[in-house]
Order: C-alpha cells, then sequence, then structure tokens
C-alpha cells in the first residue's frame, strides 16, 4: 500500500513537472514604483471600495502588521501559507509590479517573476474580475503606503511545498474566464453574482473543498470547515431557524445584529466590518443574489419562536443548569439592550453540522470590531471543563433545535479547548 | 448538596445548582472581595479564579464549580499580609473607587501564575474583560508591572506561609 501510494505521488509529481515545464511561465519586467500621484483619484476610490468587497485586508495583514504588508498565517489541510506583502515596498512588496503583472497574478496566479503562487490567495475567483476593476484594485494598492515586510516561509508538507505543482492544479482547476452574465436575472442579481464569484470569492470559505483544496463546484457555498470556523451554507437548504429576505441579508452583511439571526461572527465578522464600509447597492446586491440561491420551507420572520425555558432546570442535566445560570440571563429576557443576546431557538450555530462554531462562540465570546459599538458577550474559556461543554453543546442543541445530536461533539470540544488552552491560537485568530 | 473548595478551605451549600458563585460567595461565605458589577460578565468586578484561571463569578453556576480549586481576592492574602499583587496595587495606589480592583487583581495574579515577566501588550490584553470607569488605568499597569517583579519568590514564600 505505501509502495503503491509512493508511486502514485511520483507519478504525479513527474506529470506535473513535465507539464510546468511546458508551460513554464515567464518573468515579467520589473518597473520602477509608480509614482502614486499619475493614478486616476476615482479608480483609487473605486479600487478601496473593490478591496473592502474583496476582504483584501484581513489576509494580506498580519496581527499588529502594517496594512497590507502580509505575513498573516493561513492554516489549510496541508500546512500554513503566510500572505504575500501587497503594498508597493519595491522589495518585499509589489512596487516593482507592472499593471500587466498585476493583472497575471489575478488572472494567472503569478507573481511578478513567474512564480506560481498558491489558491489560497483565490485566483480561481479573480479570473471573474472585469480588467477596468482589477486595474482600480492596481491603483488604490498601489498608493498605499509602502511597508517594508518580508513575510515567513510557507510551512507545508511534501509534495505540496513544490509550487510547479501547481500548474497542474491549474490545468484542473482554473478557468481563466471571466464573469459572463446569469441569463435568467435582473441587473441586481447580476451584479450581485459578479461580487459574489469573483472578488468577493465567497466560496473561498462556504463552499466545500476536495483532497487538492479546489472548490466542489456542484456544492456551490453549500458549506465548509475553513480556518476554524465552520462557514455555513449560505446555499441551497440554509441552517437558519427563519427565513432569509433580502434586507435582512443585507444588514447582516453590513455587520448589523438582527432580531432572528443574531450578527456576523468569527471569521464573517471582518468581513461584515469592511462590507458595512462599502455602498449599499453593492450590498444589497450581494444579498439579492445570495437569497436568490436559497432553498427550502422555513418559518417566516415573524413567526412565534420564543424556545423560551422559563422553568427551573432540571438538576440531573449539568447542560441544562449551566444554560439556566450562565446563559439565559442574557439570551432570554435580558436586563439590559447592550446584553440581549439571540434567543438561542434563531441560533444558525446550533443548527449547522458541527458544534465547532458554538464552542468557539462560548469560549471565546463576541466581541465588536476594535472601536466599534455592537453586541457584546463574555468569553467562558477556563469556566468550563470539557465535559460540561459537551454537556452544554448536547442540551442547547436538543433543546433549542430538536434536531439529531451531534456525533463528534466530544472531538470537537476536545480538540478545541486542548488547543485553545495549549497555545491561544485558536482566539488569536478570532480577535 | 454541592461541595465548593474555596481558598483552600471546603463549603457545602444546598443553594439550587444553577445559582452563579458570586451569590454564594458574598451572601453565604461572607466573602465580599469579588463584586457584583453588571451581572453580565461584562464589567469584570467579580472576577474569581477557576483552577488558575479567571472565571466571571456572576455567570458560574456553582454545579460547574465543584471538585475544583476557587480562588478569591481573600486567598491572595490579608491586610497584613498581602499577597505580592494586593501589595503592588497598594504601592502604586491604583485604586481610585476601587470597584474593579478586586477583579484587576484576580486577572493580574492569573496572568503572572502563567507569565511571570508579562510585558505591556500582554498585561493590557489579559485585563481587557475588567472595566474601570475612574481611569487608573495607567497605575493599574504600573502594579502589574511591580508585581510581576521577584512575583515567583513571593508567592512560594507566601505559599509557605499560609500552610
Amino acid at each position: 500500500m505505501k509502495v503503491l501510494y509512493g508511486l502514485a505521488i511520483a507519478l504525479i509529481v513527474l506529470a506535473a513537472a513535465a507539464v510546468a515545464y511546458a508551460v513554464s511561465p515567464r518573468a515579467l519586467e520589473a518597473v520602477e514604483r509608480p509614482d502614486p500621484q499619475s493614478f486616476d483619484k476615482a479608480a483609487v476610490a473605486h479600487g478601496e471600495r473593490l478591496a473592502l468587497i474583496g476582504n483584501c485586508a484581513e489576509c494580506h495583514t498580519a496581527e499588529r502588521g502594517g496594512a497590507y504588508a502580509g505575513g498573516r498565517p493561513i492554516p489549510t489541510p496541508l500546512g500554513t501559507i503566510y500572505s504575500t506583502n501587497i503594498t508597493p515596498d519595491p522589495e518585499t512588496g509589489i512596487g516593482t509590479w507592472s499593471q500587466e503583472a498585476f493583472r497575471r497574478a489575478m488572472y494567472e496566479g503569478l507573481d511578478r517573476e513567474g512564480q506560481h503562487l498558491y489558491p489560497a490567495f483565490p485566483y480561481h475567483h479573480f479570473t471573474k474580475v472585469m480588467p477596468d476593476d482589477v486595474d482600480a484594485l492596481y491603483a488604490y494598492l498601489m498608493t498605499r503606503e509602502p511597508v517594508r515586510n518580508e513575510p515567513p516561509e510557507n510551512e507545508l508538507r511534501f509534495p505540496f511545498n513544490l509550487r510547479p505543482l501547481l500548474a497542474g492544479w491549474k490545468l484542473l482547476y482554473l478557468d481563466n474566464e471571466r464573469f459572463a452574465g446569469l441569463s435568467d436575472a435582473d441587473e441586481k442579481v447580476n451584479r450581485g453574482a459578479y461580487l459574489v464569484q469573483g472578488l468577493g470569492h465567497c466560496g473561498g470559505c462556504h463552499t466545500p473543498r476536495n483532497a487538492l483544496q479546489a472548490e466542489k463546484q456542484d456544492e456551490f457555498l453549500r458549506g465548509e470547515v475553513t480556518e476554524g470556523w465552520y462557514a455555513p451554507a449560505i446555499a441551497g437548504d440554509v441552517p437558519a431557524a427563519v427565513k432569509w429576505n433580502e434586507a435582512q441579508l443585507a444588514d447582516y452583511l453590513a455587520g448589523r445584529w438582527l432580531e432572528e439571526h443574531g450578527v456576523a461572527l468569527g471569521a464573517m465578522a471582518p468581513v461584515a466590518h469592511n462590507l458595512s464600509r462599502v455602498p449599499d447597492e453593492d450590498v444589497a446586491a450581494i444579498s439579492a443574489y445570495i437569497v436568490s440561491l436559497m432553498e427550502g420551507d422555513k418559518l417566516e420572520a415573524d413567526a412565534e419562536i420564543t424556545g423560551a425555558v422559563g422553568e427551573p432546570p432540571d438538576s440531573g442535566d449539568i447542560g441544562a443548569v449551566i444554560y439556566a445560570g450562565a446563559c439565559a440571563v442574557c439570551h432570554e429576557a435580558s436586563p439590559s439592550p447592550s446584553a440581549t443576546g439571540l434567543p438561542l431557538a434563531y441560533s444558525t450555530s446550533l443548527r449547522i453540522p458541527t458544534p465547532l462554531n458554538l464552542v468557539r462562540i462560548v469560549e471565546e465570546g463576541v466581541k465588536p470590531p476594535e472601536g466599534q459599538p455592537g453586541r457584546y458577550m463574555p468569553g467562558f474559556a477556563g469556566a468550563l471543563t470539557e465535559d460540561q461543554m459537551v454537556a452544554l453543546a448536547t442540551y442547547l442543541r436538543g433543546q433549542f433545535t430538536g434536531l439529531e445530536p451531534w456525533a463528534d461533539v466530544d472531538d470537537v470540544v476536545a480538540r478545541r479547548m486542548r488547543n485553545e488552552s495549549g497555545t491561544k491560537a485558536g482566539t488569536a485568530e478570532a480577535e | 448538596m454541592i461541595t465548593l473548595n474555596v481558598n483552600g478551605s471546603t463549603f457545602d451549600t444546598e443553594t439550587a445548582p444553577e445559582t452563579p458563585l458570586l451569590y454564594v460567595l458574598r451572601n453565604e461565605m461572607e466573602l465580599n472581595g469579588a463584586k457584583f458589577g453588571c451581572g453580565l460578565g461584562q464589567c469584570g468586578a467579580c472576577t474569581v479564579l477557576a483552577d488558575g484561571r479567571p472565571i466571571f463569578s456572576c455567570l458560574t453556576p456553582i454545579a460547574m464549580l465543584a471538585g475544583r480549586e476557587i480562588t478569591t481576592l481573600e486567598g491572595l492574602g490579608s491586610i497584613d499580609s498581602p499577597g505580592p499583587v494586593q501589595k503592588a496595587f497598594m504601592d502604586e495606589q491604583a485604586a481610585q473607587c476601587g470597584y474593579c480592583i478586586p477583579g484587576m487583581i484576580m486577572r493580574a495574579h492569573a496572568l503572572l501564575l502563567q507569565n511571570s515577566a508579562p510585558d505591556e501588550t500582554t498585561i493590557r490584553e489579559a485585563l481587557e474583560p475588567s472595566l474601570c470607569r475612574c481611569g487608573t488605568h495607567m497605575r493599574i499597569l504600573r502594579a502589574v508591572h511591580r508585581a510581576s517583579e521577584g512575583f515567583q519568590q513571593q508567592t512560594s514564600a507566601a505559599g509557605e506561609a499560609s500552610q
């Protein structure tokens, strides 16, 4: 078995090397860093809006690092990738990149020197972006403050550390075609589809991936674990208690709190913070497209759904006791508007196929973006033991959704809480 | 009945299992160091330690704490013999109204148990869940820096003294 496996790997490596040789990309000439004044102001402003929609700063900025200066670790199942510096610093950033080199990176996943880039940089989405928008993004990035910062080397397992292999990946999964438009949709939904499938790269987190980390096109936006959070299905039968409508989703995407759905959390929180700063019509378009993909019978938004427990808990169920003593004070009849939690019958985190998000929210709490007003929930890391977390998660799922218990709850809790108390990697990521 | 282990002594209570620890500490045990601030885990005045980690006692049902080691402000020292963090807070005159200070001290103590020489950023992050409305933050930070100097020797000395 091991021999076969080794042989298969060797064959793949050889085949990919042959392909890589055959299509060996060339380096593009280094240019003098363009004068920031030379860019059209309107293009720079347009690029700023696009950069927010693309959520570029989130991956390309390290914790406490300079904006767009890279170095943020991106955990993947194949190892850790560090984001690149996309400030116009000539030596460590993209200061010597021409507009042509930038376009090639966005459409073909190559850096200026012709080296393959990993699809953690979602060029398989950016191929859909129109050239004018790519150029506006270039104008925006080239007018940022240059920051000298050399990101660490990637830490990927063999053979994934061999960049020429990416030529094979691209042959299989990269379709260098611009967005063609939906045939049966109005202008707003079309605009939304363009933003979602292209720059917004929502599928980067929300679409399940295969073993080679390519998004499964036939499961578009059907939910996946990415960067330590489960990004729920946002197309098809979505795990919400009540129906989403366009206005609600637009509010949610702009970081606002909704009585029936709560607020963007985890890896979605920075996305929502960015979208709160783009024009409403873009967010409305994204919302219209996403809502058009949702199916399945759900309760209407005004349905009577409280799920309040009200009674003293059964003292034999520690999960019920914890809910009554620790959670209900905010999640049922809170005394304070700032501490009004989502009635848990509305919770998406209780309806997804894994307790991962619930465990993280309970451990880490909820904080609004730095310096912004918003909902707050204290983190309970250190307060709950693993057994208590399992009991709480199991109780909440049963009490508020009536769905099947989570089969993997012990595993998820053990993995999450041991990691949390060991390295704090998880919490750092969420803050 | 639930048996709690607080500052090294056991305490039996018949109170309902979902009752937050803070009420048992203050009303039954008369340990008034931990304060009731918001009752929602937002201000940190009620902070105590469970197995060395800070928790909001206003939101922690006693059923969760059976068999675990609880430490309150009173467990760190007394007026005659303050613990190193308490002494540092007094030396730096870090209290104004003082309501948040027990929580601040407990969080600082938990941090120093993990890391006896934290840098400024680490201290700020560790104390972030505790709010102070008087604005003595700079003194509090100085107190934690002071406490970290020689924290280890003093805790081991205090540990021996209390036994």
